[in-house]
C-alpha cells in the first residue's frame, strides 16, 4: 500500500500500542494535510500523550502504519531519523539542558546534527529568541528563567531544527496561570504562519481561537473528530458531552 | 522532493534497529568470549609446561606451617583446614572491627554536629586526619610504632581494671570458661530462650489486638534473664567460672589472648573506618529535613520521640546502605593483615601458595571466600532496603 | 495614586539590620559552655587537647628529625641514577612551567594552585638540604614565573588556549618518557631503579587518567539497553568490587603470566598499575552510575526529539550533568586511588611507604620509626586534602547544586 504525499503530511492507520497488557492506543486513524493545527482533547489516561509520541517514535507503536511526510515509521533506523528531523516537540515538564544556556540549548542540534556552522546557527537562533521574545535571556542559564521563558525558549529549540511539524504535549500544564497566555500568544502566532501543529491541551479558549480541528480522545479511541464551532455546540457523543461539561466551567 | 516512497516490507537489515540490536549484542559477546578463549588457552599451555595441572586435591596434604592464633590448630593438620582457620581469623577481625568502628563512628558523626564548638572542631579533625591518609600508613602505625615501639615489654605490661593487660605481645583479658555445671545451664539457657520467644509472639498479638504500639521485647527480656539467672543459683557451683591471665616467668597463663597483630589491625580498622562511618551518620542526620523536626515538635512530641520515632528511621535510611559498603571495605580491608603478619585468610593463602606452588587455586579459593562474603553482604542490604524503602508513587 | 505606585518597589521601608557583633563571652556561654554537660565536656576535652599537645611537642624537639634529610631522595625517588635526576627535575619544571602558564591565561582557582606550588617550592629551598638540591628546587618557583609571564603576554591569542590545552595533554606522555627513559633516545631506567614516592605519584595519574574513561564507558554499559552488554559490565563490576586490592594484586604477581602467552611478560610495575586501574574502574562506574541515575528520562526524549542520536546524546547532555552531580564522589575515588598505591609494596614493589621500611632496618635509623611514619603521614595528608579541597572549589566554580 503506497502512499503519496497527497493525502496528507501525517497519515496514522489503524495504530495500536500496548504497554504490557494494558492496550492503550486502540486503532486510531487519522489523516493531517499540511499547515492543519489540530488540538486533541480528553481525559488523563485516555492515551493522548502516547499517540503524539508515536509520532516521533518517542514510543513506539506495534500495529498499524503511521506515515510521515511520506516516510514511513517503520524499524528502519533512516526513516526514524529523516522523520525526527521534521518533527518538532514541546514538552509539558519543559526538558531543557540545565548545564548550557539557552543559546547553546538552541544551537545544539543545528550544530551537531544539521552539521550548521555555529555563527549561522547562533544568527538562526537569535531570530527565533526575537519570534518568541525573550531575546535577552540567550546568555542565561534555564535555572534563571521563569516557566513561560523556559517553554518559549523550548519552542525555539524545536523550532531551530525548521521542522514541518510541531508536536505539543500539554505545553501550559505545568506553567503558572499567568504565564500561560504568553507561551499560548507564541502558539497561536506559530499557528497563523501556517505550522502544521498537534497539540494535546485542555486550553479550550486556544483551541477555540486556532484549532482547525478538535479531536477528543477516550480510553485509547477517537471518539470524536469535528471543527471547533461543532465540537463546542454540537458534540455528538454521549462521553464528549460529559467530557465538554467537566472541563468547561 | 522525496518522490521515492518507502513501504514497511523489506528493511535492508543494516538499517533495522532490531537486526542492529542483536548483532551488536552477538557481536560483543563474541569479541568477549574469544579474550576469554584466548586466556585461557594460554593457561593451559604454560600449564602443561610447567607440568602442573588444575586440581584441588593438594588442601589434603599436610600444612606443614604453624599458625598462631585462631582455632586450634598444628601444623600436621591439612591444608584446606589451614585455609579455614584463616578465614574464620578474618571473620574475627571483621567482626570486631565492624563493631568497634559503628561506635567509634556514631560518637565522631553526632559530635561533629553538637553544638559545642570544641567537640565540633575535634571530631572535625578526626574525620579530615584519617580520611586522608592511607589506611596501610595507619595500621603500619599501629602497629610498628604503637605496639611494637611505643608499649612495654610484657613483664613491665600495662594493667588495666578487670585483668586486662596490654604489652608488646598483645592483649590478654580474661576469659570465660565454662565447667562442669555448664551443661544444666545450657539447658536452662535454651528454655529461657523458648519461652521468652513465646512471650514475646503473645505480648505481640495482645498488643495488635488491642491496636497499640509497644515493644514486645520488654516483655520478653525480663523472661529470659530470670530463667537465666535462676538456672545460674540452681545448677550446682558456677556454670562458667573466670580464667584470669597470671604472669608467670615469661609470659601469662590463662585467660584469652589478643595478639599483638590482631589488636593493631583492629585498632587501625576501626579508627580508620570510623572516620568513614561518621560522616556517613553526619550526612545522614542532616538529611532528615529541618522541617521533619519542627514539625514533630509542633504536634507536641518530646524531644526523645521526636528523635526515636522521626529522625533516626529516617536517617537510617539515608545511612545504612553506605554503612554496608563501609562494613564491605572493613571486612576486605583486613587483607592487609598480611602485611602486620595477622594470620588471616589472605596470609593463610600465601603461605599455602608458596608451599605448594598451586596459584590458581588458590586464588579461586580466595576471590571465592570474598565474593560469597560480598554478595551475602549485598543480599541482605537489598533485602533490608526493599523492607524500608518509602513507598512512592 | 500614580505616585504610590511608584514609591512602592521592593526597597521601600527598607531598614538595615540590627549589628550583629557578639562579645567574646557571649560566644564561650554559646558554643562551649551552653549547658552542665557541655561544660564538662569541654573541660575534659581541652584537658585532653592540652596534655596531647605537650606530649606531642615534647616528643618533637627530642625527635631525631635528621633521618628525613638524610634519606629524602632515596624516600621520594629511590636510587634513580644520580646523574639521570636531571629527568625528574625537568619533568617538574614542564609541570611547574606549565601550571604558570595556565595561571597566566586563566584566572580563578588555578592561579591559586601555581601561588602555592611557587611559595612551596621558595620555603623547601630555605630548609636545610644540600645546595645543589636547594637550587633545582628553587628552580621550580622560576619555571612557575615564566609560564606566568608568558601566559599573561599571550593572554590575547586565541591560538595560545589551544596551545595551552595541547601542551598539557602531551605532557603526560612527555614526562612518561623522560622518566621512564625509551630505548636508543634515552637510557632506560629499569624498574628496579625507580622506587620511592615517584612511584606511588606514576601509579596514582596512570591509575587515575586511566580508570576515569574506563569507568565511566563500564557505567554506560551497566545501564545500556542491550542485556547482553548490561551483564557483561554488571559481572565485572561486581566481581571487581567484591574483593579487596590486595587479592588483585597477589593475582597480578603470580598468576597473570599463567594467562599470558610465554613470550609476553610485563614488567612488575606495569602489572601492578593495570590492575589498579582495572580494579579503581569498577568503583569509578559505580559513582558515575549514581550521577546518571538522577537524570530525568526527559533530558533523552529532548535529545532525540531535537534529532540527537544515542551518541551525542551521551556525550553533550547526558554525561555532563551526570559527572557534574558525582564530583566529590569521583574525587574520592582518585583520592582513595593515590592511597591504594602504597599496597604496591605487596608485591615488592619498592614505593615510599616499603622503602622506610628497609630504611628502618638499617642500623643507624633504628627507632627513628615515629618521625619517618609522620612525615609519610603528611605527605600524603597534605596531597590528598588538597585534591579534596580542589575539588570543592571546582564544584563551587561549576555551579553545582546551585541550579
Amino acid at each position: 500500500m503506497s502512499v503519496t504525499r497527497d493525502q496528507g503530511i501525517i497519515v496514522c492507520r489503524d495504530v495500536h500500542k500496548w504497554f504490557g497488557d494494558f492496550h492503550v492506543l486502540r486503532g486510531i486513524s487519522l489523516t493531517m494535510q499540511k499547515g492543519e493545527v489540530v488540538v486533541i482533547c480528553g481525559p488523563s489516561g485516555s492515551g493522548k500523550s502516547t499517540f503524539i509520541r508515536t509520532i516521533n517514535r518517542l514510543e513506539e507503536h506495534q500495529r498499524g502504519q503511521i506515515i510521515v511526510d511520506g516516510i514511513e515509521l517503520t524499524h528502519d533506523l533512516r526513516n526514524i531519523e529523516a522523520i525526527r528531523r521534521e518533527v518538532g516537540m514541546v514538552f509539558q515538564q519543559f526538558n531543557l539542558f540545565p548545564h548550557l544556556t539557552v543559546m547553546q540549548n538552541i544551537t545544539l542540534a543545528p550544530v551537531w546534527v544539521l552539521k550548521m556552522k555555529k555563527s549561522e546557527a547562533q544568527e538562526i537562533a537569535m531570530q527565533l529568541l526575537e519570534r518568541v521574545g525573550i531575546p535577552e535571556q540567550a546568555n542565561k542559564y534555564p535555572g534563571q528563567l521563569s516557566g513561560g521563558q523556559q517553554q518559549r525558549v523550548v519552542i525555539a529549540r524545536a523550532l531551530a531544527m525548521t521542522p514541518k511539524i510541531m508536536l505539543f504535549d500539554e505545553p501550559t500544564s505545568a506553567l503558572d496561570p499567568e504565564m500561560i497566555k504568553e507561551v499560548l500568544d507564541v502558539m497561536k502566532e506559530l499557528a497563523r504562519s501556517g505550522m502544521t501543529m498537534i497539540v494535546v491541551t485542555h486550553e479550550m479558549g486556544f483551541a477555540r481561537e486556532v484549532a482547525d480541528r478538535i479531536i477528543f480522545f477516550d480510553f485509547g479511541q477517537l471518539i470524536e473528530e469535528n471543527t471547533p464551532e461543532e465540537f463546542f455546540h454540537n458534540p455528538k457523543h454521549e462521553r464528549t458531552k460529559l467530557f465538554l461539561s467537566q472541563i468547561l466551567h | 522532493m522525496r518522490k521515492k516512497v518507502a513501504s514497511s516490507h523489506a528493511i535492508p537489515f543494516w538499517r533495522d534497529i532490531r537486526v542492529l540490536r542483536v548483532v551488536s549484542q552477538i557481536l560483543f559477546v563474541t569479541v568477549i568470549a574469544a579474550g576469554i578463549w584466548w586466556l585461557l588457552n594460554n593457561l593451559q599451555t604454560n600449564l602443561k609446561t610447567a607440568g602442573l595441572n588444575i586440581s584441588f586435591r593438594f588442601l589434603n596434604n599436610t600444612a606443614g606451617f604453624p599458625i598462631s592464633e585462631g582455632l586450634r590448630y598444628d601444623p600436621t593438620n591439612v591444608n584446606g583446614y589451614a585455609f579455614l582457620v584463616g578465614v574464620v581469623n578474618t571473620i574475627r577481625v571483621a567482626v570486631i572491627g565492624i563493631v568497634l568502628a559503628t561506635v567509634i563512628g556514631t560518637l565522631v558523626g553526632i559530635a561533629r554536629l553538637s553544638n559545642n564548638w570544641l567537640l565540633r572542631k575535634l571530631a572535625a579533625l578526626y574525620v579530615e586526619t584519617l580520611r586522608n591518609i592511607p589506611l596501610l600508613v595507619v595500621l603500619f602505625f599501629c602497629y610498628f610504632a604503637v605496639m611494637l615501639t611505643a608499649l612495654p615489654l610484657v613483664r613491665d605490661s600495662i594493667r588495666l581494671p578487670g585483668f586486662v593487660f596490654l604489652s608488646r605481645r598483645g592483649l590478654y583479658i580474661p576469659s570465660l570458661v565454662p565447667t562442669g555445671s555448664f551443661g544444666t545451664w545450657a539447658w536452662y539457657l535454651i528454655g529461657g530462650l523458648v519461652l521468652a520467644t513465646v512471650v514475646y509472639f503473645f505480648r505481640r498479638v495482645q498488643l495488635k489486638r488491642a491496636d497499640r504500639p509497644g515493644f514486645p521485647i520488654v516483655w520478653a527480656m525480663p523472661v529470659l534473664l530470670l530463667v537465666v539467672i535462676a538456672g545460674w543459683f540452681l545448677a550446682s557451683g558456677n556454670p562458667l567460672s573466670v580464667d584470669v591471665p597470671v604472669l608467670k616467668r615469661f609470659n601469662f597463663e590463662g585467660g584469652m589472648w589478643l595478639s599483638t597483630p590482631f589488636v593493631a589491625l583492629v585498632l587501625g580498622l576501626s579508627t580508620y573506618t570510623g572516620a568513614y562511618i561518621a560522616e556517613i551518620v553526619r550526612a545522614g542526620i542532616t538529611a532528615v529535613s529541618k522541617g521533619q523536626t519542627e514539625a514533630a515538635k509542633a504536634l507536641g512530641l518530646r524531644r526523645t520521640q521526636v528523635l526515636r520515632l522521626v529522625i533516626l528511621p529516617q536517617a537510617l535510611r539515608v545511612i545504612i546502605p553506605p554503612l554496608t559498603s563501609q562494613y564491605l571495605n572493613l571486612t576486605k580491608n583486613s587483607s592487609l593483615a598480611i602485611l602486620i603478619g595477622y594470620y588471616d585468610l589472605m596470609n593463610v593463602a600465601t603461605t599455602i601458595f608458596n608451599q605448594t606452588g598451586r596459584a590458581v587455586e588458590m586464588i579461586l579459593l580466595v576471590m571465592g571466600s570474598y565474593l560469597s562474603m560480598s554478595l551475602l553482604t549485598s543480599v541482605f542490604m537489598n533485602y533490608y532496603n526493599r523492607r524500608i524503602k518509602l513507598l512512592e508513587r | 495614586m500614580a505616585d504610590d505606585l511608584h514609591t512602592f518597589h521592593s526597597t521601600s521601608n527598607q531598614l538595615p539590620p540590627p549589628s550583629e557583633r557578639i562579645p567574646v563571652l557571649r560566644w564561650l556561654k554559646q558554643n562551649l559552655f551552653s549547658s552542665w554537660f557541655n561544660a564538662i565536656l569541654t573541660i575534659v576535652a581541652g584537658a585532653l587537647i592540652v596534655v596531647l599537645i605537650f606530649g606531642l611537642a615534647k616528643w618533637a624537639l627530642g625527635a631525631r628529625w635528621e633521618v628525613i634529610p638524610a634519606n629524602l631522595k632515596i624516600l621520594l625517588v629511590g636510587t634513580y641514577p644520580a646523574e639521570q635526576m636531571w629527568r625528574v627535575w625537568t619533568s617538574l619544571y614542564i609541570i611547574a612551567f606549565l601550571l604558570g602558564l595556565s595561571s597566566g591565561l586563566r584566572s580563578g582557582l588555578i592561579r591559586r594552585i601555581s601561588a602555592a606550588a611557587g611559595i612551596a617550592s621558595i620555603v623547601l629551598a630555605i630548609l636545610p638540604f644540600p645546595w645543589v638540591t636547594r637550587g633545582w628546587t628553587f628552580g621550580v618557583a622560576f619555571a612557575v614565573a615564566v609560564g606566568f609571564g608568558m601566559g599573561y603576554l599571550g593572554k590575547k591569542n586565541r591560538w595560545f588556549k589551544r596551545l595551552e590545552i595541547t601542551c598539557w595533554v602531551l605532557s603526560f606522555p612527555i614526562g612518561l618518557v623522560l622518566l621512564n627513559g625509551v630505548g636508543g633516545f634515552l637510557p632506560v631506567i629499569e624498574g628496579r631503579n625507580k622506587w620511592g614516592f615517584v612511584l606511588n605519584l606514576l601509579g596514582a595519574m596512570v591509575g587515575i587518567g586511566l580508570s576515569f574513561p574506563v569507568g565511566v564507558s563500564l557505567a554506560l554499559g551497566r545501564r545500556s539497553k542491550l542485556p547482553a552488554i548490561r551483564w557483561v559490565c554488571t559481572a565485572y563490576i561486581e566481581l571487581i568490587r567484591g574483593v579487596p586490592l590486595i587479592s588483585l594484586l597477589f593475582m597480578a604477581s603470580i598468576m597473570l603470566q599463567l594467562l599470558l602467552p610465554a613470550s609476553v611478560r610485563p614488567d612488575l610495575v606495569i602489572r601492578a598499575m593495570m590492575t589498579i586501574t582495572a580494579f579503581s574502574a569498577a568503583y569509578m562506574a559505580e559513582n558515575v552510575r549514581g550521577g546518571l541515575q538522577a537524570i530525568p528520562k526527559g533530558q533523552y526524549e529532548a535529545a532525540y526529539a531535537v534529532g540527537l542520536n544515542g551518541a551525542l546524546t551521551t556525550v553533550l547532555i547526558i554525561l555532563p550533568q551526570a559527572l557534574r552531580a558525582v564530583i566529590p564522589a569521583i574525587v574520592g575515588q582518585f583520592i582513595s586511588l593515590f592511597k591504594d598505591t602504597t599496597l604496591f609494596g605487596f608485591i615488592a614493589i619498592l614505593e615510599l611507604l616499603n622503602i622506610s621500611r628497609s630504611i628502618l632496618g638499617n642500623l643507624e635509623w633504628r627507632g627513628t620509626i615515629f618521625e619517618l611514619y609522620v612525615f609519610i603521614g603528611i605527605i600524603f595528608w597534605i596531597l590528598c586534602y588538597s585534591m579534596s579541597y580542589i575539588s570543592r572549589r571546582v564544584e563551587k566554580s561549576l555551579g553545582v547544586g546551585e541550579r
